[in-house]
């Protein structure tokens, strides 16, 4: 068995930026609580991105509007949860997650079944004109913030962690709280499940090829547009679960989060490579992470810094650490 | 001589150029036709965007380049004369360093965005954009000793243009001449000249190659013309005459703030405009900056009478608010997009092109 | 040289009518036109390619023969004319539509997936298999029979093959699966001396089991060792069709339709 020299300089960076900061924060404490958040709020940008990088690096389109799911998501959530008041009231997480995993699901079905009307709708008539698409998907973005607002009030609702959700664990030293850590757990789980669909399953084969080579994968006798339509609305649903999982993380969402996580989601993807995952799944971990630690170090330049960052890897890599071949 | 006003550009649609003729006039006469604050404003805040969106049409309907950054120099233009003012008096002479101020940052940051743009591709550079102009609002929150953060400036401006400075005491034709008047017809002055003057540079040969590396940029090259070079000064254009917009938009106002001239929502009225008008065609600017304005100030009301008649479908009448106006506009922006690619210009050229001619053979 | 003949397995027939007749030609051009923008490539094209044969679409840079493969399947669309394969119209089918009538193509460039490994690549193309273990085996040993580099670079990436052996891969890929018809676009192309005798002998073993093959070369001398009958392509419009043998023993044609001789 002999795979290729696997390009593994892209993957140091995250443990680099780690060990760059280490000195600079001093404590390892605070070193380590910094560094699970800026890993839980990295993985929940990758449950986000994960849907965009592939929808554009598969059918070459640009969504612009990906962020009225993540807002989609998490005011459902605020619904679900809301109304399901004896179980996050429990101290016992067993009781919360009967909460919160409905919750979760059903955010992802709806921000799922609207994606499926996004694409047929606002994406579908502007397929290979890459103008149209940006101004289209913003118009579906301002049309999508527009009706979260009819729906459920233009002012922003507060999502309270579920009881058995709060607080922290010590580990020596370091507070880390137990949210954090599940979103750790469900962030590498949504990374392990697409990493095996991709790796391991023929959709996930047509998928990588059809990233690399459209018009191959169609003369090989597959109807892809079928597929785009499927990842689409995977990408949607996972957008609405990220969502579920920033609202759970700010504890408050606003009709605007959409649009203010777009931007974060779009340095990453542009970090990460239009089209590839694991690219997605480094350029998330570095933004959560270097979010994180310059909100402690210096406040004031934290969105400016992963605009620095950005830059830096473009100097480096101007098509992304991972671009993907072909194109 | 009207040909060499308008730059051989002419509007070629019976339909337009008379359209053309009554905003104008109208826009000139506003005052005296239209009497009462709100229309005022109105009228002004046209003229601002008239010169905001032509310079966005010089960026993404010449040139083809899509920035998002767009709202960060108008920005930049109407927190130099707020900040100049403020710190150095109501002074002719502080309106002048404030804007050349603002036109010398604008100058240095268009230029380095233009050459951040060879290294990454167009959507990379769409992006990007995005992600520095919320950069400069947040950054414009923050600096609260200079730009007076989330609550912004109020400063005055020169007493000729005050509202309190009375030219002449007996009013004329039914109106005060004030200070504020004449404000107005300085903007009003301005926009027309800078109308004119962006109609000169699209025409000349600078935008016709423009134009060429629009159509296809390797070609362009291949024949020789630096697309960097052109695709950069482009760019420092657009970005001087956005600025110039927003120095014109703080002395109006008198006032400037983060949500005034850097926030999202005036990129998107831009974008609407652009459509709405027609991109590429400088005149499309001009009208659709007046159907947006008088859209936006007047639809609002008309979605007041529309929800209360509906009050009786709770869900109709919520859609209906006058809040919810941005909605609507979105659907009509989408529905532009696809229907009305070429924009309001573009349809009323077709129209022009396609009516049999009345007199002369083929 | 190998004596291997393609394993015995189904392959699809289209059902005919009763009593109606099986035509001498697999697929029909008559009087395609393609427009690409604004420039208009095909003036009319009428190509008879006959069922178990190998044919041959020649001619100089620039005729129209790579438009024409396109044409047929579908990545551009004919605006003028027929297309018909096995009697039926697939003017205006869609690309996966007509690779689904078990039609084949290689393209110019191979549509090689580079980041994918050999394996993948042939399982992609292997449709009626959803994992690596269902695909025949049989047939797999026949191919690699043919194309040992296939075999011996099983599981690396497809982009790190040579050219010639990215060929290879290409017409293995074609024919992972029994298809009834086989277009390949320049296949000589990049390929060695010794491994076009691979190529030769993998096409004389296709046609054998009944495959129709058609192919665009600037090779002649493979053309002149593969091809049955032969096409000639000038300014989008073929202007020659005949036999193999018979251009081949005329020079003077040749010259005429290709600037040199065989």
């Amino acid at each position: 068995m002999n795979k290729s020299d696997f390009d593994w300089k892209p993957m140091a960076l995250v443990p680099l930026l780690a060990l760059i900061v280490f000195p600079l924060i001093g404590s390892p404490s605070t070193w380590l609580t910094l560094t699970v958040a800026g890993l839980a709020m990295g993985l929940i940008i990758f449950v986000i991105a994960s849907g965009l990088t592939l929808v554009f690096g598969l059918m070459d389109v640009l969504n612009f509007g990906h962020g009225v799911f993540i807002a989609l998501g998490a005011f459902v959530a605020t619904s679900v949860l809301g109304g399901m008041g004896d179980w996050t009231g429990s101290a016992s997480l067993w009781r919360n997650l009967v909460a919160v995993v409905p919750a979760m699901l059903v955010a992802m079905a709806v921000a799922g079944a609207v994606g499926l009307a996004f694409e047929r709708f606002i994406v579908r008539p502007v397929y290979g004109q890459h103008l149209k698409q940006i101004l289209i998907t913003m118009g579906g973005m301002i049309i999508g913030e527009e009706l979260i607002k009819v729906v459920w009030g233009p002012q922003q609702i507060p999502l309270p962690l579920p009881e058995g959700m709060r607080g922290s664990i010590l580990i020596g030293d370091a507070a880390i709280e137990k949210y954090r850590l599940i979103a750790v757990v469900v962030g590498l789980a949504v990374f392990a499940a697409l990493a095996w669909t991709l790796g391991r399953t023929k959709i996930g084969l047509l998928i990588r090829a059809g990233v690399q080579d459209r018009e191959m994968v169609e003369s090989l006798g597959y109807r892809i547009r079928r597929l785009f339509v499927g990842v689409f609305v995977v990408g949607s649903a996972l957008a609405g679960l990220g969502g579920v999982m920033w609202g759970l993380y700010q504890q408050t969402v606003v009709p605007q989060m959409g649009a203010q996580v777009n931007i974060l989601i779009f340095i990453v993807i542009i970090i990460g490579g239009l089209g590839s995952t694991t690219g997605a799944l480094i350029g998330a971990l570095m933004v959560g992470l270097m979010a994180n630690y310059t909100g402690f170090l210096a406040p004031k330049v934290a969105l400016f810094s992963n605009i620095a960052l950005m830059a830096a890897v473009l100097l480096w890599r101007p098509q992304g650490v991972y671009p993907v071949a072909n194109r | 001589m009207l040909n060499r006003l308008l730059s051989n550009d002419f509007p070629r649609s019976r339909v337009l150029a008379v359209v053309l003729v009554v905003l104008m006039l109208a826009l000139a006469f506003t005052p005296f036709i239209f009497p009462g604050v709100k229309a005022l404003n109105v009228a002004a805040k046209v003229l601002v965007f008239v010169v905001l969106v032509a310079s966005f049409d010089l960026l993404l309907g010449y040139t083809g380049i899509v920035s998002f950054a767009h709202t960060m120099f108008f920005g930049i233009g109407a927190y130099g004369i707020a900040i100049a003012t403020t710190r150095l008096g109501p002074t002719w002479e502080a309106l002048l360093v404030g804007l050349v101020g603002g036109l010398g940052v604008s100058f240095v940051l268009a230029l380095v965005i233009g050459l951040f743009s060879l290294r990454v591709r167009a959507i990379f550079f769409a992006m990007i954009t995005l992600a520095v102009a919320s950069a400069f609002l947040t950054l414009a929150s923050q600096l609260s000793e200079l730009t007076g953060g989330e609550d912004g400036l109020t400063f005055k401006v020169p007493e000729l243009l005050s509202p309190s400075f009375e030219f002449m005491d007996a009013p004329f034709l039914g109106v005060t001449i004030d200070g504020r008047l004449l404000c107005y017809y300085l903007l009003f002055v301005l926009a027309l000249g800078l109308l004119l003057t962006l109609l000169r540079i699209v025409n000349s040969p600078f935008g016709r190659v423009l134009q060429a590396i629009r159509e296809n940029e390797f070609r362009a090259e291949a024949i020789g013309y630096r697309v960097v070079v052109y695709r950069t000064i482009s760019s420092i254009l657009s970005a001087l005459f956005a600025c110039v917009a927003g120095a014109m938009l703080a002395l109006w106002l008198r006032y400037n703030g983060p949500d005034t001239s850097l926030s999202f929502e005036i990129m998107m009225d831009v974008l609407l405009i652009v459509v709405i008008g027609g991109m590429g065609t400088m005149y499309g600017a001009a009208i659709g900056a007046a159907l947006f304005m008088v859209a936006q100030s007047y639809l609002q009301d008309l979605l007041r009478l529309g929800s209360e008649a509906a009050s009786a479908v709770p869900w109709l009448s919520a859609l209906l608010s006058p809040d919810r106006w941005l909605l609507w506009l979105g659907v009509l922006f989408v529905l532009s997009v696809y229907y009305f690619p070429t924009g309001v210009v573009g349809r009323l050229r077709a129209q022009a092109l396609a009516a049999p001619k009345k007199e002369g053979g083929k | 040289m190998s004596a291997a003949r393609p394993p015995e397995g189904a392959r699809h027939r289209s059902p005919q009518g009763e009593g109606s007749p099986v035509s001498a030609n697999l697929l029909e051009l008559r009087g395609v036109h393609t427009h690409i923008g604004a420039y208009h490539i095909l003036h009319g094209v009428d190509l008879q390619v006959p069922r178990g044969q190998v044919s041959l679409l020649l001619g100089r840079n620039g005729a129209g023969k790579t438009t024409t493969l396109r044409t047929i399947m579908g990545l551009w669309r004919a605006s003028q004319g027929t297309l018909s394969f096995d009697g039926r119209d697939i003017t205006a089918l869609a690309t996966p539509q007509i690779a689904g009538l078990n039609i084949a193509y290689v393209p110019e460039n191979m549509g090689i997936f580079s980041d994918l490994t050999v394996q993948e690549n042939m399982l992609l193309a292997a449709r009626g298999a959803a994992r690596a273990s269902q695909m025949d085996t049989q047939r797999l040993a026949w191919i690699f029979s043919l194309f040992p580099a296939v075999e011996k670079f099983w599981n690396h990436p497809a982009g790190k093959l040579s050219g010639g052996q990215k060929q290879m891969l290409a017409v293995a890929r074609a024919i992972v699966e029994p298809r009834e018809l086989l277009i390949v676009d320049e296949p000589s192309k990049g390929l060695a001396p010794a491994i076009i005798n691979n190529m030769i002998d993998a096409f004389s073993q296709l046609k054998a089991s009944g495959v129709t093959i058609l192919l665009v070369e600037q090779n002649i001398h493979f053309a002149k060792r593969v091809g049955d009958s032969v096409a000639v392509m000038d300014n989008g419009r073929v202007v020659h069709a005949g036999s193999m043998q018979a251009l081949s023993a005329d020079p003077q044609l040749q010259h005429a339709l290709l600037g040199l001789a065989i």
